[in-house]
């Protein structure tokens, strides 16, 4: 599995991993780079915002749904608001199918279950049309 | 060295203490980054440590806010479902049975099961890793970039 993994270097991607847990930041940023996806990491849904309010902008942004302050669907909504228009893939272990549709109508493109595993990551990159095969 | 080594992480898999997501950690280990398992895991116990207190300071008080420590648990049970840490996950999917019951007695109780299978879990992959060091660059980094 490992030897089959894409780079996607040469796409020059650009992600935002949006988490408050630790281990889940290290861990994502770490997917994201494997597969060649410049990163940054941010860790609650104010800091998205925020991030986003200073100018920056990325491609893809993995969005948790509970943290603290600002929260993943809050977080989701006022980035819609602001006309952010970037690929947003909500992950949570919360999955229920009210959470999800909540999460999901709050504006993302995409959902995935943590944890976050290569394989998962680039399902979600297929399904929004960044997988480019190298 | 470095058969003792693979021995004793199967041991970890087969008695229940680690599942296949600690095999998609090992999957990110590369030269650039070799010991980067080890760091989860150091990083790991040192985030739930934290959070062992600050749910041991809330039961120490009597006091039962078991959304509070429902909080607390699920960012455990997160840390621990993503480094793998099978045995924790279980306990701490006990412990938020129990907050949602709100059964006290059972969260008291659950929680010297999560301690004692965090701080079994904390032992071996110590002596794990300090094993995969000994044994040298083989063992500890997975691939090459």
């Amino acid at each position: 599995m490992a030897d089959e993994v894409p780079s996607l270097a040469e796409s020059k991607l650009t992600a935002l991993v949006v988490d408050d847990n630790f281990v889940n930041q290290t861990m994502h940023h770490k997917l994201l780079d494997r597969l060649g996806i410049q990163n940054d990491v941010v860790c609650n849904g104010q800091e998205a915002v925020d991030v986003h309010c200073s100018g920056r902008n990325y491609d893809l942004i993995l969005m948790d749904m509970e943290m603290p302050i600002l929260n993943g669907i809050q977080a989701t909504k006022r980035l819609r608001e602001m006309g952010i228009e970037s690929k947003i893939a909500g992950v949570t272990t919360r999955a229920n199918e009210g959470d999800k549709k909540e999460f999901m109508e709050a504006g993302l493109n995409d959902f995935q279950e943590k944890p976050l595993t290569i394989s998962k990551l680039l399902s979600i990159l297929h399904r929004l049309d960044f997988y480019v095969q190298t | 060295m470095q058969r003792q080594v693979a021995l004793i992480k199967q041991s970890l898999f087969d008695q229940g203490y680690l599942d296949e997501q600690f095999m998609e950690l090992e999957e990110l280990q590369d030269d650039v980054n070799p010991n980067f398992v080890e760091e989860v895991a150091t990083l790991y116990f040192k985030d739930s440590a934290r959070l062992i207190n600050s749910i041991d300071q809330a039961l120490e008080r009597g006091s039962f806010d078991f959304n509070r420590l429902d909080n607390y648990m699920h960012q455990f049970k997160g840390s621990s479902t993503s480094i793998g840490a099978s045995k924790v996950k279980t306990e701490c999917t006990m412990f938020r049975e129990y907050c949602r019951m709100g059964n006290a007695e059972g969260c008291l109780r659950t929680f010297q099961q999560v301690k004692k299978e965090h701080a079994t879990l904390r032992k071996k992959l110590e002596h794990y890793f300090q094993l995969a060091r000994q044994a040298g660059p083989k063992e500890t980094a997975r691939r090459s970039k």
